[in-house]
């Protein structure tokens, strides 16, 4: 009860501070407006806010289903063979601590300028990729050794091993992978429509960025809102996919 | 005595930190049952893995007579794969051997029922108890019905009354198939009452420290773990292990 009542309590009395600070300082709407001016902001315009959510968390969704395609079947190739695996790391590590947004001029180009989409849908995979690949990867590696010493008495075949043994295995790093790569991949949506989506997006960053060149910023909280709540929605579901998943691999 | 079903002949064993075991002699006639008793670090799992060909020694010979499919191996936790029910882990050898999925689910039934499990044949590894995840990893392993059955702790994990309940049950289906059978243990009563011999070893590195010979029948009759039998040989073992320990310490 106190997990559902402590933050409701806080945020309340955090919106009554602001609210009450906006007023009695008179604090100009464009600076800060008032959490009234923001419900306003998210009531006047929620048509528009629903379609930018959808545009972002289904370019999210494709992302992570691209990455999800490319990763798994990477990791598979490379984790059959050590030699593969030595050359692939340096260059997934080197990638992967390259900032999303310094690639991202880059990918527009390669994209075409007349499909930022393209390049929004294409740098969320590039972020949702690492996650998924080294799940699975760890995943496919994390065989319970007693359990493969069992299949070296049976004499199983390479392809039995991987596909009895291997490929169930990993299961549980691979739903993990997922879970974080979703997240990322509205991240990553959002951070490559800052930087690629040139009014072809519609996605909520877009939103935020032409309220901000209004100097509207009522309805840029209103967006980030819907923005927050979609990122919380979207992890809930992950969460409660992974668990019903997993419940279901271990027959629970 | 009839041709050994495996025997290791002067076998060393050498890991990176230094030798694990030997020289090391062991030979096993069909169907005996043999335990090795020692302390930590004696070896006695690394002698389990050069019998079941999962290890090849350093030096010295190993020889099967026991086939890679009659060969199996039940480990101190129950190593069932949490994604397949009980009878499709018990049927997973005869599967990997070619063996139908009919056939094998059939076999895998009948196995799960001797050991007790008949009514958990579909539950997954995680709605089984300890004990009957053991049970169905013995079921696994008898499901081949092997020449050479090797256990290696696998009761270590359970509590005592499950214990010695398992161990009429493999004795039970020991004398049914008659495995050659050696399983190690670190409780002695445990090596007496199921071992026909009882080898101890001493650590640093695996060697033999003695044997003690039990006698009496393959199935125990109830109360043999009072008898003078079991007793004097339970003292035996104790003395020797007592020897070894020390040496080791």
């Amino acid at each position: 009860m106190s997990r559902i009542l402590a933050p409701l309590i806080l945020i309340t009395a955090l919106l009554a501070g602001w609210e009450l600070a906006c007023k009695a300082l008179a604090v100009p709407a464009y600076l800060l407006p008032p959490p009234s001016a923001i419900w306003e902001a998210l009531v006047a315009s929620w048509p528009l806010l629903l379609g930018s959510a959808w545009a972002t968390l289904s370019t999210a969704l494709l992302a992570l289903i691209i990455a999800s395609l490319i990763a798994c079947g990477l990791a598979l190739l490379v984790s059959l063979n050590g030699f593969l695996e030595d050359a692939v790391r340096p260059i997934a590590v080197t990638l992967q601590v390259t900032p999303l947004v310094a690639i991202a001029p880059l990918v527009t180009i390669w994209a075409g300028i007349d499909h930022p989409e393209r390049a929004v849908i294409g740098l969320a995979a590039v972020v949702a990729f690492f996650p998924i690949f080294s799940g699975a990867l760890s995943g496919l590696k994390s065989v319970d050794p007693d359990l493969a010493r069992l299949f070296d008495l049976y004499g199983a075949t390479p392809l039995q091993r991987l596909v009895r043994l291997r490929l169930p295995s990993a299961v549980p790093a691979l739903l993990e992978g997922h879970k974080v790569a979703a997240g990322l991949a509205v991240i990553g949506a959002v951070v490559a429509e800052f930087v690629a989506g040139s009014g072809g997006a519609q996605g909520l960053a877009w939103r935020i960025l032409e309220s901000y060149n209004r100097l509207q910023t009522a309805k840029v909280f209103a967006a980030l809102f819907t923005l927050a709540l979609l990122g919380v929605v979207l992890h809930a579901a992950m969460e409660a996919l992974e668990r019903r998943l997993l419940n279901f691999w271990r027959g629970r | 005595m009839s041709a050994p079903i495996a025997s290791l002949s002067a076998v060393e064993v050498d890991y990176a930190r230094g030798r694990a075991l030997g020289p090391f002699d062991l030979a096993l006639a069909p169907g005996e049952i043999v335990a090795l008793v020692g302390p930590s670090g004696c070896g006695k799992s690394t002698a389990l893995r050069l019998l079941a060909g999962l290890e090849q020694p350093t030096r010295g010979a190993v020889s099967r007579l026991a086939g890679k499919g009659e060969t199996s191996v039940v480990f101190q936790a129950p190593t069932l794969a949490p994604w397949l029910s009980a009878r499709d882990n018990v049927a997973l050898p005869l599967v990997l051997a070619g063996t139908g999925r009919a056939e094998a689910l059939a076999a895998a039934d009948a196995a799960l029922s001797k050991v007790g499990l008949g009514a958990a044949l579909s539950a997954r590894p995680s709605q089984l108890s300890g004990g009957m995840a053991m049970r169905a990893s013995l079921a696994r392993a008898l499901v081949t019905r092997p020449r050479l059955l090797l256990l290696d702790e696998p009761f270590a994990a359970l509590d005592e009354i499950t214990r010695r309940a398992l161990a009429d049950d493999v004795l039970a289906l020991a004398a049914e198939r008659a495995p050659a059978l050696v399983f190690v243990t670190h409780n002695v009563e445990e090596a007496v009452y199921m071992a026909r011999r009882v080898v101890v070893m001493t650590p640093g590195p695996g060697r033999i420290a003695g044997e003690v010979a039990i006698d009496g029948p393959l199935q125990r009759p109830a109360g043999f773990r009072t008898t003078e039998t079991f007793r004097t040989a339970a003292e035996a073992v104790s003395t020797l292990l007592a020897a070894a320990s020390e040496r080791a310490a």
